[in-house]
């Protein structure tokens, strides 16, 4: 597969061919988006998108958005071939990010096929896209921390479904889920500095050492729910956060019931992309993070403390991943399920890596698994001729497919997952 | 905190970076071999030690017992030891029986020719070993898998595919012998296991997705496919998710009589076992795989095929955890139903760590680990503990085993200077 002999004509080729492939890849989905749709839809139907739905913050009407289905699935296959063949003569600078655009294309051809005739709330849709969003998200973001660092945490799983656990059982016994989510917070943090303290203490395989953590998570709090919480079922009912509109912004059609209407935990998310973004590219402290997970040997000739750097990143990573478990109560139905997470950690991970392990990047990623999340609970409601097992997949080979197209050019920080040992 | 920074202590030298480990030789004697013993057995004690807490908290009356400590402190701890002495006790007489009720069993078969009572006496060994004989395949996938630096977490998926097609080829072909029948429905599975399994391998080999995010979604895939099946193409008519039965001429052969489940899978699974020792170590093939696990760059450089060792090695990983899950089905479920493997692709990391990626090693680790399955089984009914405890258990061994300094902390043992960490993976991509 790797070339032999690396010199410029090489190098050449594979990307032309590279780019070539990508073209071929994005008129396979013009051809898919025309063949798989259009035979299913009656000549003049039409599908009705609703814009509108009813919160408590009023959001204004807009009238609903109807389309001819026939001809937007045509449309859509024509823009899907175009970038097709505009990336195969002339060739786009990123085609990976466009990737991006073409699954969104595909998804609306979905929709519209799958709608034609009927009617289907979009803004309903996309609201619930962000709440899906926000457990990915936070496990990216906790990704983005450790891996920074060079510290691989495959761990986020044990670590939300761990925090989920604690923060359910203080916010119920105290009443108030600002302390469960204290809980929630000082648990992750423990299991990371664990975590941290295994692979730079110990320097425990580190991809080890997070499986043993998922393993013990789901053991303990599987045998916790088993032996304790299903005799104090009060400790299982926990108050949940409610969302908080924020005036004005609430009132603004779709975007305000998506991004604005939301519970305290999702506005903690927005608010730590942002921070993780300017911390980790415009501070002190970001360079010196960058500087250890790239070159730790080269920092601490700097005079930085790579252990303690990455003990610090690990913690907050940990803390991140914690407040991404307490959104799985607090921030739902406030209760308790073996296993809730469902595997929720593993798939922020790939956002992180689909986001180059940044945090913008990785937010926007996890936007796109949680569209797929989301449309395979709305598909249902449909009633289209697919299993819903199948619809139920869909996140899954979403992640694997994002992650075998993406990855083999994606660049890890150069020192990601080895232990340093000071000389 | 970093012990690393002060001056290097005399019994813990720093260990020398990953590449000079390589060419180290193993120290030879006594102490070396004890320490490959001694590591182990200590990671289980803590273990265990530690799961006592878990017991001990698990239980309300204990704990309100604790709650009085300061009053009367002897009555905590008594009614604490007797709980683990009950809980314990139950683990052993569930996982090897009871001596004197053997021993009973013996003397009336001996006696009256009455076999009945010995039969039942028999019951916790034979659980153990039914319960090893999938651990054993699916340890030995997850540790072929660690000797070319892969880390295969998607045993459990890799097990439902193979269960999946061995439980289709024994239900649907009826009238064929045994002998073409049997073989037929095992490769079924293995093919099976090692197809979606090689998708993982594929995918690492020319994309550099890694594998173990892969197998863990290929996990998730792999459950909702067998929902489908089990409800859709597969479903018993009349029954819940369930397949119809499997042909008695795909069964693996029963070896004991009836209560007891044992059957030919657990001399399969050791048969396999030794044939994966012959492929590492005694086939190019799998000297290939090793060396491409030891240092995929000198591999290279030795002009041996990355990609294709790694797909090699996933595809048979993946046809030991499809044989892991048709020796369930033909052995001793004789139909599918969901979620019939309750977590034996997971357990296997643990084993294939414990058994230090050995197949003896894992073979022990196996058998182990059947006797606390069916040790906890026991435990469960008799102390009223949740079967999860035995999950706790396994993710401590797993820290344990993986961080021999931590055990070497808490007993205080001194290291021997050559005993490197193995590495068993590497980080994203290669």
């Amino acid at each position: 597969m790797a070339p032999k002999t690396l010199n410029w004509t090489t190098i050449r080729h594979r990307y032309l061919r590279q780019n070539q492939i990508w073209g071929v890849v994005f008129i396979l989905f013009a051809i898919a988006i025309w063949t798989l749709f259009l035979p299913g839809v009656e000549p003049g139907e039409k599908a009705k998108f609703g814009l509108n739905i009813v919160t408590a913050a009023k959001p204004i009407k807009v009238p609903d958005l109807v389309v001819p289905a026939r001809i937007s699935i045509l449309l859509l296959g024509f823009i899907a071939a175009f970038l097709g063949g505009w990336q195969l003569s002339k060739g786009f600078r990123e085609p990976q990010a466009l990737l991006a655009v073409l699954l969104i294309l595909f998804v609306f051809a979905f929709l519209v096929w799958a709608t034609a005739g009927k009617s289907f709330n979009l803004t309903g849709m996309l609201a619930s896209t962000v709440l899906r969003a926000t457990p990915i998200a936070f496990g990216a973001l906790s990704g983005v921390w450790c891996e920074r660092t060079a510290v691989i945490n495959i761990a986020i799983e044990g670590m939300m479904l761990s925090a989920a656990f604690t923060s359910v059982i203080v916010a119920s016994a105290t009443g108030s889920p600002y302390w469960g989510l204290l809980a929630a917070i000082i648990t992750g943090a423990l299991l990371g500095l664990l975590l941290a303290v295994l692979a730079i203490r110990f320097r425990v395989d580190q991809i080890i050492a997070g499986t043993a953590i998922n393993i013990f998570a789901i053991g303990l709090t599987s045998f916790l729910s088993h032996s304790w919480l299903a005799e104090h079922q009060n400790l299982n009912a926990a108050p949940n956060f409610k969302p908080i509109p924020i005036p004005i912004l609430a009132k603004i059609p779709v975007l305000g019931p998506m991004f604005f209407n939301v519970n305290l935990i999702v506005y903690i998310m927005f608010a730590l992309v942002i921070i993780t973004h300017i911390v980790l590219f415009h501070t002190r402290w970001g360079l010196r993070m960058r500087a250890v997970g790239e070159h730790p040997k080269a920092a601490d000739t700097l005079g930085i403390n790579v252990y303690l750097t990455r003990y610090i990143s690990v913690t907050i990573g940990g803390i991140i991943a914690g407040l991404g478990g307490a959104y799985f109560t607090l921030g739902s139905v406030g209760r308790f399920d073996e296993e809730m997470t469902a595997g929720k950690g593993f798939i922020g991970l790939a956002a992180m890596i689909f986001g180059k392990w940044t945090p913008i990047g990785g937010f926007i990623a996890s936007f796109i698994f949680g569209l797929a999340d989301a449309l395979q609970v709305k598909m249902a409601i449909l009633r289209v001729p697919i299993p819903s097992e199948f619809l139920l997949m869909a996140p899954y080979i979403v992640t694997i497919v994002v992650l075998s197209g993406v990855v083999g050019r994606a660049i890890p920080p150069a020192a990601d997952g080895q232990p340093y040992v000071k000389e | 905190m970093n012990r690393q920074e002060k001056a290097p202590q005399p019994e813990k030298p720093t260990p020398p970076p990953v590449g000079e480990k390589e060419a180290q030789k193993k120290p030879a004697g006594w102490r070396a071999a004890l320490n490959v013993i001694l590591l182990p057995f200590l990671a289980i004690v803590t273990a265990l030690i530690f799961s006592s807490v878990f017991i001990i908290i698990s239980d309300t009356e204990l704990l309100n017992l604790w709650r009085d400590f300061f009053n009367a402190p002897s009555i905590a701890i008594a009614a604490s030891l007797e709980k683990l002495k009950i809980s314990y006790g139950a683990l052993l007489s569930g996982g090897l029986g009871d001596p004197a009720r053997i021993w009973h069993g013996l003397q009336v078969w001996l006696k009256t020719g009455d076999k009945q009572e010995l039969i039942a006496s028999l019951e916790g060994i034979d659980r153990t070993l039914v319960y090893s004989t999938p651990y054993i395949f699916a340890g030995l996938a997850v540790a072929l898998g660690f000797r070319c630096g892969l880390f295969n977490i998607g045993v459990e998926g890799q097990l439902f595919v193979g269960a999946m097609a061995a439980t289709y080829v024994g239900y649907s072909i009826k009238g064929l012998p045994m002998l073409i029948h049997l073989p037929l429905a095992l490769t079924a599975g293995a093919l099976a296991g090692a197809l979606w399994s090689a998708i993982a391998g594929f995918l690492k080999a020319y994309t550099g997705a890694h594998e173990v995010v892969t197998t863990i979604m290929l996990n998730y895939v792999a459950f909702r496919l067998s929902d489908y099946m089990l409800t859709g193409p597969m479903k018993r008519s009349g029954f819940n998710p369930v397949s119809p039965p499997v042909e008695k001429s795909a069964w693996l052969p029963k070896l004991a009589p009836d209560p007891l489940r044992f059957h030919a899978g657990f001399f399969l699974a050791l048969a396999v076992a030794y044939f994966v020792y012959w492929f590492l170590w005694k086939s190019t093939w799998g000297f290939e795989i090793r060396t491409v696990g030891a240092n995929p760059s000198a591999a290279k450089y030795a002009g041996i095929s990355i990609p294709k060792n790694f797909i090699l090695a996933m595809a048979i990983s993946g046809a030991l955890a499809g044989l892991s899950g048709t020796s369930e089905i033909l052995g001793v479920n004789h139909f599918m139903a969901q979620a019939f493997s309750s977590g034996y692709g997971f357990d296997s990391i643990a084993l294939a760590l414990l058994g230090k990626s050995h197949p003896l090693g894992v073979v022990l680790a196996s058998l182990l680990w059947g006797f606390l399955r069916a040790g906890a089984t026991r435990m469960q009914s008799a102390a009223g503990i949740p079967i999860d405890i035995v999950q706790i258990i396994q993710g401590m061994v797993i820290v344990f085993v993986a961080a021999p300094a931590l055990v070497r902390m808490i007993w205080r043992i001194r290291a021997i200077a050559e005993e490197g960490e193995t590495i068993f993976t590497r980080g994203w991509g290669t």
